[in-house]
């Protein structure tokens, strides 16, 4: 018997890990939407193992301060900030 | 006029007074930050969101001359085929009416196809310049990967992606091109000049037309399972370009029929790492400050995210997660450098490779939104370009009922000249 499909459960926990509320419709689209798309991921079972060698090169410049964004203008989109800082949701 | 629902913001920034440039008007994608003008990338999370710094390319549009006409409407974060998942509303196709611009790049190639704009930015992750180009009738190039800097485009997936132009005719395309290209100190993935090279190369020059003695190679899997008007438009006009001194030969890119898969496990892990910084704190929707981060965070992005988004990332999360890391992403990497190779032995023998940028005519509006993997499966031209890293133009080829139909060519990495070239006997 092949994988089960991905049922509802497995879609919340993935919506937990990738912090995204979803509502019930959208679970159950998404667990039916993602039975058939990693059904087709599956063909990459068929390709060889392939010898890469990657052209990389490190690309490095001196550790040295430069001209930055100001700190008004690094805060003008937050929803919410004070005394020069951005104001987030409590931690737990 | 019709109103395509091209722009987002629709507002005029003068550039340098003069330039290369000057006296052109150019539609820039609504994801390439223009400081001070909104930037939304198609998405609620990014409604009111005001960049305070230009895109490298932006600043390099300023410096030309041109003028910059506004932002163009786009699938959520880049996300799409058809320019249908904006959080804007769709785009309709100027030269097809009542069928989609393609995407995601799909109002700027509208812009440039009603004549709104002389020519436009757009941004190619898996074929979001040459759909858009191909569906709308206009010339698009997908660069080299490290040609154009990415300083400043909101990434969604980073080692695919690149800034692109578009034009009416080749030569327009070049043109604009020539202008963003080039290396960015604030971009370490764009590639140095060459020490013996001339810094900027001027690629409208490279559109002379003349394909006398070009080979070209005709991936014959690129064509199976098209739409049969799109594939004899195809071969009209490879017949043109024969007419013209071009020979063709056929090549087998086994490798291909795995790009799609490929393309979409990379791109959705990279969408869900990239995608993490939207949590509602630096910008992004207000949140009431109610529960804990983790709760604040999810109801953001469930709110501040459209349906397409929320998939990928989520596919992407699940492809990385623990347990399915090997089954999909190292496959897909396998995959890729299988591409790589593929493309490199089949342009030993070819200058160029070429096949109907789309295997399909523009589709009705509505129709593919509901089947994502069906619309997933329409980027199989495009998409392995983007994995191998090499560039591509997509220029018109002839139109069928239902719209127009593009031609891609392929090049050798940073053989732009060529695939400019090569477009220029047709557009």
């Amino acid at each position: 018997m092949s994988d089960p499909a991905v049922d509802r459960e497995e879609v919340r926990h993935v919506a937990s890990l990738a912090r995204i509320d979803l509502d019930d419709d959208e679970v159950d689209r998404f667990a039916e939407q993602f039975a058939d798309i990693l059904d087709y991921f599956e063909t990459l079972d068929e390709v060889p193992e392939v010898e890469s060698e990657a052209d990389l090169a490190n690309v490095m410049r001196p550790d040295e301060e430069r001209e930055s964004l100001s700190q008004e203008d690094a805060l003008q989109n937050a929803p919410d900030s004070e005394a020069g800082f951005f104001k987030g949701p409590k931690v737990s | 006029m019709m109103s395509y629902n091209l722009y987002i913001t629709e507002e005029t920034v003068e550039g340098a007074a003069d330039g290369p440039l000057a006296g052109r008007t150019v539609a820039v994608k609504d994801n390439i930050s223009t400081a001070g003008l909104r930037t939304t990338c198609g998405s609620e999370m990014l409604a009111d969101y005001v960049p305070p710094y230009d895109a490298t390319a932006v600043k390099r549009l300023k410096d030309a001359g041109a003028t910059i006409t506004g932002k163009t409407n786009m699938d959520e974060f880049g996300m799409g085929t058809t320019t249908e998942t904006s959080a804007f509303g769709p785009t309709e196709n100027p030269a097809a009416e009542g069928r989609v611009p393609g995407g995601s790049s799909g109002g700027s190639a509208a812009a440039v196809a009603a004549g709104e704009a002389d020519l436009a930015l757009g941004s190619d992750t898996g074929g979001s310049v040459r759909c858009p180009a191909a569906f709308c009738g206009v010339v698009g190039i997908k660069p080299t990967y490290g040609l154009v800097s990415r300083y400043g485009l909101v990434a969604y997936a980073n080692s695919l992606e690149q800034i692109g132009p578009f034009g009416r005719t080749v030569e327009d395309a070049a043109e604009l091109l020539s202008v963003v290209a080039g290396p960015d100190e604030y971009d370490a993935t764009t590639r140095e000049a060459p020490p013996d090279s001339e810094a900027a190369v001027d690629y409208a020059a490279a559109a002379d037309g003349d394909v006398d003695g070009m080979e070209i190679g005709v991936p014959t899997e690129l064509l199976d399972g098209a739409d049969e008007g799109v594939v004899e438009t195809f071969w009209d006009a490879i017949a043109e370009l024969e007419a013209q001194g071009a020979s063709y030969h056929e090549v087998d890119l086994p490798s291909v029929e795995h790009a799609v898969e490929a393309y979409y496990v990379i791109a959705m892990s990279e969408a869900s790492s990239n995608l993490a910084r939207f949590d509602g704190v630096r910008y992004g929707p207000e949140s009431d400050h109610e529960g804990n981060w983790n709760e604040e965070f999810a109801d953001v992005r469930d709110r501040g995210f459209g349906e397409e988004v929320k998939r990928r990332v989520l596919l992407g999360t699940y492809a990385l997660s623990a347990g399915y890391h090997d089954k999909y992403y190292k496959k897909a990497q396998d995959a890729r450098a299988w591409v790589k190779q593929d493309f490199d032995s089949a342009l030993e023998d070819a200058d160029v490779l070429a096949s109907p940028t789309m295997p399909v005519p523009p589709m009705a509006m509505g129709e593919s939104l509901d089947d994502p993997l069906r619309m997933y499966l329409a980027d199989a031209n495009t998409t392995p370009v983007n994995l191998a890293n090499l560039p591509a133009i997509s220029v018109p080829a002839g139109e069928t009922d239902e719209g127009p139909v593009g031609l891609q060519f392929v090049g050798p990495a940073f053989g732009e000249e060529t695939i400019i070239r090569a477009g220029s006997a047709l557009a």
